[in-house]
Order: structure tokens, then C-alpha cells, then sequence
């Protein structure tokens, strides 16, 4: 159902204000962290919260914190990954231009738990509004004296640096971030050494993202029980999902997980738009395998989601009218990955060319007998060969939209021509 | 010099903060964007005097990051998400309603140099859909209506 916790205090213009915002309890749980709880005992709550990284890997952020080295003499540092670009998302958006102190402060636990003093957030550039914001709130807050020297009379020092991105996908993966952040290409690291040991400038860095943070205030205030009454036994606590494409309703939700999909699509968004008949559902943003209508009761949390054959990811729910042709939208997709695509490792800088091309072809009626296999082929091996995630990205709504609409694909390239014709409109 | 004062105090600002220098490239990079409109080999110099890092570091990142014009465009840089959450709610007619108002196809710039319309990849809109950016403004929930009024707002203000 849905739960505003994170989006409490979302629809109060002044909650971007550290006086409105500390009003409404902003810093409580960072005083309470700093002068109350030692880092381990931080890392500690986070991970039996089971709080999952929100960026689209699902990874527990309690458990991140913990491969940080305890014994290494270098600096640690601590990243916010807001480079938001996965498309259908735009959560974390949203976030920093009406709650910016929520995450300040989430940064400001983390960094403690990790024992960073100098801490970042990676803002895509063309969020102007949102790192303007940013910047005002991390002001505000050293102003206050919740960050800076000393911070609560305790000792510890921290501050925050906005650092502004280049509007690259890539640079939302976080090795590729740090190589951006370093003021080099964003291309992506092999890994081993992991961030957690060698990171940003050599150093133990942790990347978490905007919502991963955000939620953090909220289990140190309200403790581990609070935040697992929310949601299912492995997927817990609340999580903001972007409705868009064909909906009435579009707009950022915030639900329990485990919530059912309808509900979302229906009871908040109004049902599929205009009346139309649903034809499918993207459900954790863009690289997400689709789901079918017969599938709009799954509970949206990362069991369920993975048994229905595809990803809660960021929580990016991108609806999908019978109006529209399946090779349409991928070659959408799939220009996308080719475009984003760093073209460090070859997998994935040819294997996306190729399928740019081939799917292309068979959408504007140049598709040839043997297209469909050539596409599969070249999924094959790009999927699990490349060094970040990229290419997985690209390959699965590829993968998943042969499977479930093969016909379409096969009247395309007898027929060359869409099996329904994609035409919308804007208002 | 073609970044103001205003940039270059932000530039020095921004750069003195990291632990390392090349750090303060696409920040600086981002500065002068939204200064200048568009990013080239002077400017990769001029930050490069400013910030004491070499000239080459500084292009070699600048041509990764299609954020960045590399040629001169409008005095308004007229951006359109033509991705998936967009294109489902007419993203590709928006694109054929602006060339239709400004008289130009995508990737062309008004003969006034006022506009300059492309298309791009996601901007993180997507519940707001169909939206565009303007220099760095995102206008969103796009209609006829809001496009016809936008367009006369810049041209008035130009």
C-alpha cells in the first residue's frame, strides 16, 4: 500500500529549508548516530534493516558498509550516486529538489559508519535544479553545524562536495563513476579491486544511491523494527517507484514493498490511459525484462519480481498500451545502450552496434529471414561478457521481447511493416 | 577571455575543493557550458590556465561527456527526451511540432540563431513525459499549448 516515509514531507514547498526540514525531525538521527551509537553499531542497525541499494542492484547497504577495511591508513570516502538516468526513473530527482536534507543527512550517517570526512554526491549535470539544491541544503547544514568541524561537540569532521556529472549513463555504474569523478572518460573498472578496498583515488570508497540514503535517517531515528514492519521478510522497508508511459496518473509513488503491481498501475494510477488495453509492463526500469497483464498482481519486491522473470531494478514502472509495437519500443531501447555504451570492453561497444542495426532494419521493413537469430546471437555474447553491467542492460529487454512477442517480431520482417501501427500524439 | 568573471570565480571555487585537481573537470566543464552554450578547444584552454590542468586531461574528458555541445548552437538549446517514457506519450510529434514552429529540422538551428532543436536521451522526467530542456531548464507535461507559449516567452525575452 502505499507509505509515505520517505516523501513524508514531500508536498511542503519549505521542507527544502533546514528550519522547516529540522522541524520535522531532520538530524535527530545523525545526532543520535554521532553521539549515541559507535560505527559498527551503525552498520550494524543498516544491515539487519535489510535496506537494499535502490539504484537497481538490490544490494543490502549494511552489508557494502561492512567490506570497508578496518585496518587501512588511507582516507575512505563516501559517494551518493545521483547520476539518475536509467530510463523510465526519476525518483531520486525528485528527492533532492523537495527533501534535500534527507539525504544530507543519510550521507552524513554513512559517512560516520564508514569513517569518511569527505563525502560526495555525483549529480547528473543537466539536474541543475536538483544540485542547486543540493548545494544549498550541504550550505545550510554547515552553516548549522551539522556538518563541518566538529559536528555536535564530538570531534568529528565531515563535509559534502557536489560534484556535477556530464549527462553519461554509464557514470550512474559505479567504477565508471569514479573514473568521472577522478575528471577522466567515464568508462567503467574491472573488478577485482572492488570500490570497497580501491576506490576513489585509490581509497576505500562507498557508492550508494540518493534513495538508499534517504531511508537511512529513518532506521536510525525509528530503529530495525519500525523499518521491517514495512514490507516482506527480504524486501523491507518502503521504496519510491516512477509511474510513467501509458497511465493516467504518471508520477513518483511511495509503497510498501511488496506491494501489488495493480495497485500501483491502478488504484494509484488510474488504470491503463485513455481506457486502452494494457499490452505490457516495463517494472524496474529500462533493462528490466517485461512483464504481461496476467502478471499485474505481483508484489512489487525483489523475490517476487525475480520469479515473475524479471528485476524490481530502480522501481522505474514504465506502462504499455495495446497501441504499441513491441520492435518499436526496443529499438528505442536499444539506441539508448548503443548511444550509452562506453566502448571500453568490445562486447558491448560492437554487440550494441550490431543490434542497433539489426533492429532498426527490421523496424522501418528492411528485416531479413535469419534477423531474429542474429539478434539472439549477438545477446548471447554480449550477456554476462562485459565488464559492468551495460551490457546485461542492453541484452535483457531484447532477450525477454522475443520471448514473449516472437509474432510480432516475425510479421515485422515478412510483412515489413509494424503488426500495430506506433503513432502517439502529444497533447 | 571567453569565460566571464562570474565562471571563473565559480570554477576556482569549485576546484580548490577535491583532493585532486582533475577532479574539478566536468564541474568547470559544466560552468562554462552553461555559460558559453557550447564547449571548445579556447575554453578547454582557458579553464586549463585557470585550473593548472593540462589542456589535453581537460579534452580528452570533455569529448566523452555528450552533454557538451562542441559547436556553437542557439542562444537556446532546445533539448527533447525523445527515450521510451517520452516517445509513449508522443515525444516523437513534439519533435515534428517544434521543426514545424521553428522552421528547421532537428539537428538545425534557427537562421536567427535563436533556436537550436535536438533530440536526446533521458533526462529523468519521465513521470512528467513528454518534456523538454532549455538551457538549463526542464519544462514538462508538454502540451501544444505550453510549447506555443514557451517559444513566444523566449523569443520575447531574446
Amino acid at each position: 500500500m502505499e507509505k509515505k516515509e520517505l516523501f513524508k514531507y514531500i508536498d511542503d514547498p519549505d521542507q527544502v529549508k533546514i528550519g522547516t526540514a529540522v522541524s520535522h525531525g531532520a538530524y535527530k538521527a545523525w545526532e543520535k548516530a554521532l553521539k549515541q551509537m559507535k560505527p559498527a553499531e551503525v552498520i550494524e542497525e543498516v544491515k539487519k534493516a535489510g535496506v537494499r541499494g535502490r539504484g537497481g542492484a538490490g544490494f543490502p547497504a549494511g552489508v557494502k558498509w561492512g567490506f570497508i577495511p578496518k585496518d587501512s591508513p588511507k582516507p575512505k570516502y563516501l559517494i551518493c550516486n545521483a547520476d539518475e538516468s536509467e530510463p523510465g526513473t526519476c525518483k531520486d530527482r525528485e528527492l533532492m529538489e523537495r527533501d534535500p536534507h534527507a539525504t544530507v543527512e543519510g550521507m552524513a550517517i554513512a559517512s560516520y559508519a564508514i569513517g569518511c570526512h569527505l563525502a560526495f554526491i555525483y549529480v547528473r549535470g543537466e539536474f541543475v535544479k536538483s544540485y542547486r539544491t543540493m548545494e544549498k541544503a550541504i550550505d545550510e547544514a554547515r552553516e548549522k553545524g551539522y556538518l563541518g568541524k566538529n559536528i555536535f561537540g564530538t570531534g568529528y569532521d565531515l563535509d559534502i562536495i557536489v560534484h556535477t556529472g556530464g549527462g553519461a549513463y554509464i557514470c550512474g555504474e559505479e567504477t565508471a563513476l569514479l573514473n568521472s569523478l577522478e575528471g577522466e572518460r567515464g568508462m567503467s573498472r574491472i573488478r577485482p579491486p572492488f570500490p570497497a578496498i580501491e576506490g576513489l583515488y585509490g581509497c576505500p570508497t562507498i557508492v550508494n544511491n540518493v534513495e538508499t540514503l534517504a531511508s537511512v535517517p529513518q532506521i536510525i531515528k525509528n530503529g530495525v523494527e519500525w523499518y521491517r514492519s514495512m514490507g516482506t521478510e527480504k524486501s523491507t522497508g518502503s521504496k519510491i517507484f516512477s509511474l510513467s508511459g501509458h497511465v493516467n496518473k504518471p508520477g513518483n509513488y511511495e509503497l510498501e514493498m511488496g506491494t501489488p503491481l495493480s495497485y500501483l498501475i491502478n488504484d494509484l494510477g488510474g488504470g491503463v490511459k485513455d481506457g486502452h488495453n494494457l499490452k505490457a509492463i516495463i517494472p524496474g526500469g529500462s533493462s528490466t525484462p517485461f512483464l504481461l497483464p496476467d502478471q499485474i498482481d505481483t508484489p512489487l519486491d525483489y523475490e517476487s519480481l525475480a520469479e515473475a522473470g524479471s528485476m524490481l531494478g530502480s522501481g522505474a514502472v514504465i506502462v504499455i498500451d495495446d497501441r504499441t509495437c513491441i520492435v518499436w519500443v526496443i529499438e528505442r531501447l536499444t539506441h539508448f545502450y548503443r548511444h550509452e555504451s562506453c566502448g571500453k570492453c568490445t562486447p558491448c561497444r560492437e554487440g550494441t552496434g550490431w543490434l542497433e542495426k539489426t533492429i532498426s532494419r527490421i523496424e522501418h521493413g528492411d528485416g531479413k529471414p535469419g534477423d531474429i537469430e542474429k539478434i539472439e546471437s549477438v545477446c548471447d555474447n554480449i550477456l554476462g561478457r562485459t565488464i559492468c553491467p551495460l551490457g546485461d542492460a542492453a541484452v535483457m529487454p531484447i532477450q525477454s521481447a522475443i520471448k514473449l512477442f516472437r509474432d510480432e517480431w516475425e510479421y515485422h520482417i515478412a510483412k515489413k511493416t509494424c503488426l500495430v501501427k506506433t503513432e502517439f500524439e502529444f497533447k | 577571455m571567453i569565460l566571464n568573471e562570474q565562471s571563473i570565480a565559480e570554477i576556482k571555487k569549485k576546484m580548490v575543493r577535491y583532493p585532486k585537481r582533475k577532479s574539478a573537470i566536468l564541474p568547470a566543464l559544466t560552468v562554462a557550458y552553461y555559460q558559453v552554450g557550447h564547449l571548445n578547444a579556447d575554453i578547454y584552454e582557458e579553464i586549463s590556465e585557470i585550473t593548472e590542468i593540462p589542456t589535453v586531461d581537460i579534452a580528452e574528458a570533455a569529448s566523452f561527456y555528450t552533454m557538451f555541445p562542441k559547436e556553437p548552437v542557439g542562444k537556446y538549446l532546445i533539448q527533447v527526451c525523445h527515450n521510451i517514457s517520452c516517445a509513449l506519450l508522443g515525444a516523437d510529434s513534439l519533435i515534428s511540432y517544434l521543426e514545424e514552429k521553428l522552421g528547421i529540422k532537428k539537428g538545425e538551428t534557427t537562421s536567427d540563431e535563436l533556436f537550436t532543436l535536438i533530440s536526446v536521451e533521458c533526462l529523468g522526467s519521465c513521470t512528467t513525459a513528454p518534456m523538454m530542456q532549455i538551457n538549463d531548464k526542464y519544462y514538462e507535461n508538454l502540451t501544444r499549448e505550453k510549447v506555443d507559449a514557451i517559444l513566444d516567452e523566449l523569443r520575447s525575452r531574446a
